[in-house]
């Protein structure tokens, strides 16, 4: 291991105690902005790994988070939430395998297209066996609190950067960022493109799912409507695309402005957000096109070109 | 690198100091109230008729009048408003905003079911009462006992059921409903779908024929195949569990098949301004879900002031007893103080005075007093069934559409 992985190891170990210990300090208004902010970073970060180096847009961060949810809603009566979350992930890696390889030897628009069907898919395919048992929607009542929800987050987040590390530094790592710079060249050279996708793809879609899984105790209630909200998956996108996908700590630097940002306009014009996210937007796609990991990367750059003329 | 810390402390300074920003300067006389419900989204069209408008009026009213009466004295109403986005993860974050942050005096209820229930244990960790008006559900005894500062002021899924099977039987009874054939058609979402799984057992119960039984997706646009099916099937009543959008689109499609029923009923919405104002004439008899006494003095008063102060009328159900929300609300800080535990426990054992008549609530905190059926009458959303309220109005027949 060179000396700046260590480096980075004791940086990132650091920042996870430091994010992991935030019930202990901070106040309960805190804790619900972390709880935002460690759900959008696992979200993003994951949707990063797959959709970083592959190119491939997903829009189906709704369909698998929401599949979490029901599988806690429909199990926390006689499971632990420990084993409903590695429930979750089983089944939203089962559930990736099966559109990945339906869809991930498509390209490009159909890819994206059938990601943003999935989550309608299911939400009907749930609606319609509500429909035909008259089940209602279902009551998530737990002694869990927030602070328990929001370090299960943080937990699932080392998890998905450990795991995106190895996988960087993994011949699979290689093989995706080949497919991603040219996937005719990548199957020239004896790298199975489709296995590659459908593994990262599957990694994405548990990780989306375990979110779910954890975040259903916090919303009590859960309906279709509620648990597969498209706009979920637009927002993690987003987010994913401000901070920047080709660096795995890019995701969390757009995740931790945008929440705050949000926070801050929804607090201060009330009758106005949707105006000011979209100007937020604008002003983003603008000036930013790289996305703030480009930015500190430049900031960096130029200011080493700096030194070394001093 | 000393550039790159510099820069990014500046990014978090900012970040910081804009959400640390104190609102509008306030008053220390001022008792402040937190509202959170959807202005954008799926269920803001809902909100901006039933509750958004009854919190400025009431606002309006209280301030007009002075101020809330606390402590010897009076102290004018804030207050601060949130939109949720129709999202539940922001209902959560307005709340919390509101509890610990805005440090509300008390919070409104949001607007929604599931809304409601996202939010109850934040109203509970902060000992707010929690007066849910746009909550209907079975779960009342569950719900209650695990927060005890949630009250439920609408009534419950099988109530609104049995008044529709208690008004066709009554039909049945004055000779105005000539068989027993009943066509029921529901909107497969959330509440369509709970009022339709009530409602199977409870007409067969009480000896009717369910001669047609289908569903339709939320935001079907094309609902003629519906009626038209209904209507091949000859029933003697038509009962719609349906939504805003298909409320409409289903009477729109009545009129044109003529649908020939003796009863005709639609769910949510029937009891919208805009339904009479839509239909006309053709509205004449139509059954919708909950209702209200137009006649009594106290809703005229209520009536004219929301139309002076928001320019629109009340509907005819969540309306009038969204403001006696706030006039329970009103008239337990009036008495006790702000103290919110003593406010919750004044609600719980009071019978307050509001624009619904009288109202209390059981040992579930359940307000039992209700109204679950109306009807359109000589251009008029009347009631006609209910649970202990005065003043319901004889069932009419359907008689066309013209």
């Amino acid at each position: 291991m060179s000396s700046t992985e260590i480096q980075g190891f004791v940086f990132a170990a650091l920042a996870l105690l430091v994010a992991g210990a935030l019930p202990y300090f901070g106040s309960d208004y805190v804790l619900s902005l972390g709880i935002s902010i460690a759900m959008f970073t696992v979200l993003a970060t994951s949707w990063a790994l797959f959709s970083g180096p592959t190119h491939y847009i997903s829009l189906a961060t709704a369909a698998f988070f929401g599949l979490g949810t029901y599988t806690t809603g429909l199990g926390f009566e006689s499971l632990p939430i420990w084993s409903l979350i590695i429930l979750a992930g089983v089944l939203g890696a089962v559930l990736a395998a099966l559109v990945g390889l339906a869809t991930l030897r498509l390209s490009g628009v159909y890819f994206v297209i059938f990601t943003l069907g999935l989550a309608e898919l299911i939400r009907q395919v749930i609606t319609w066996g509500q429909n035909m048992t008259g089940q209602k929607g279902l009551y998530v009542l737990t002694d869990l609190t927030e602070a328990h929800l929001y370090q299960m987050l943080v937990a699932l987040a080392a998890l998905v950067f450990l795991v995106g590390w190895l996988i960087g530094r993994s011949r699979l790592g290689f093989a995706l960022r080949i497919i991603g710079d040219d996937e005719t060249v990548a199957a020239h050279s004896g790298i199975n493109t489709a296995q590659a996708k459908v593994l990262l793809f599957m990694v994405s879609g548990a990780v989306a799912a375990m979110t779910g899984a954890i975040l259903a105790p916090r919303y009590i209630y859960i309906e279709p409507s509620l648990a597969f909200t498209p706009l979920l998956s637009f927002q993690v996108v987003i987010m994913a695309l401000l901070g920047g996908v080709h660096r795995l700590w890019g995701p969390i630097v757009g995740v931790i402005p945008f929440t705050l940002i949000l926070e801050t306009i929804s607090a201060n014009f009330p009758n106005q957000v949707t105006l000011f996210i979209g100007i937020v937007f604008l002003v983003i796609v603008y000036f930013i096109p790289r996305g703030f990991a480009g930015l500190i990367e430049t900031v960096r750059n130029w200011s080493a070109w700096r030194e070394a003329r001093s | 690198m000393m550039m790159k810390r510099r820069s990014a402390l500046k990014l978090g300074a900012a970040a910081a100091a804009s959400l640390a920003a104190p609102r509008l300067a306030l008053a220390a006389e001022t008792v402040k109230i937190g509202a959170v419900a959807p202005k954008t989204g799926p269920l803001a069209g809902g909100a901006v008729v039933t509750q958004w408008p009854n919190v400025a009026l009431w606002a309006n009213l209280v301030n007009a009048a002075g101020g809330l009466k606390v402590d010897g004295g009076q102290k004018m109403v804030e207050i601060i408003e949130y939109d949720d986005q129709t999202n539940p993860g922001e209902t959560i974050k307005a709340v919390q905003r509101l509890a610990t942050q805005d440090n509300a005096d008390f919070i409104i209820a949001p607007y929604g079911t599931g809304f409601n229930i996202a939010a109850a244990p934040l109203f509970d960790r902060y000992k707010y009462p929690h007066l849910a008006v746009s909550a209907i559900t079975d779960q009342v005894e569950d719900l209650a006992s695990k927060f005890n500062g949630m009250f439920f002021l609408l009534g419950s899924t099988t109530a609104f059921v049995q008044g529709v099977v208690d008004v066709l039987k009554g039909m049945q009874a004055d000779g105005t409903l000539t068989g027993n054939k009943v066509a029921m058609v529901n909107v497969a979402d959330a509440f369509g779908i709970e009022l339709a799984a009530a409602a199977k057992p409870l007409f067969t119960a009480a000896g009717f024929d369910i001669v047609y039984d289908s569903s339709y997706p939320l935001g079907t646009q094309d609902l003629s195949p519906v009626v038209k099916a209904a209507k091949a099937a000859q029933p003697n009543a038509f009962v719609a569990w349906s939504y805003p959008p298909d409320t409409f689109g289903l009477t729109e499609q009545a009129v044109i098949e003529d649908l020939q029923v003796e009863a005709y009923y639609t769910a949510v919405a029937t009891c919208f301004p805009a339904f009479g104002g839509r239909f006309g004439a053709a509205a004449e008899g139509i059954l919708g879900a909950g209702g209200i006494n137009p006649d009594s003095e106290k809703f005229k008063a209520y009536a004219k002031a929301h139309m002076e102060v928001t320019g629109n009328a009340p509907d005819g159900w969540a309306s009038a007893t969204t403001y006696a929300s706030l006039e329970v609300l009103q008239q337990s800080i009036e008495t006790v103080g702000l103290d919110r535990e003593a406010v919750t426990e004044h609600i719980r054992a009071t019978t307050f005075d509001t624009v619904m008549g009288d109202m209390n609530f059981n040992a579930n905190n359940f307000n039992e007093k209700f109204w679950t059926v109306g009807q359109w009458q000589d251009g008029v959303y009347q009631g006609v069934a209910e649970t202990g309220r005065q003043g319901a109005k004889p069932v009419r027949v359907k008689q066309g559409w013209a």
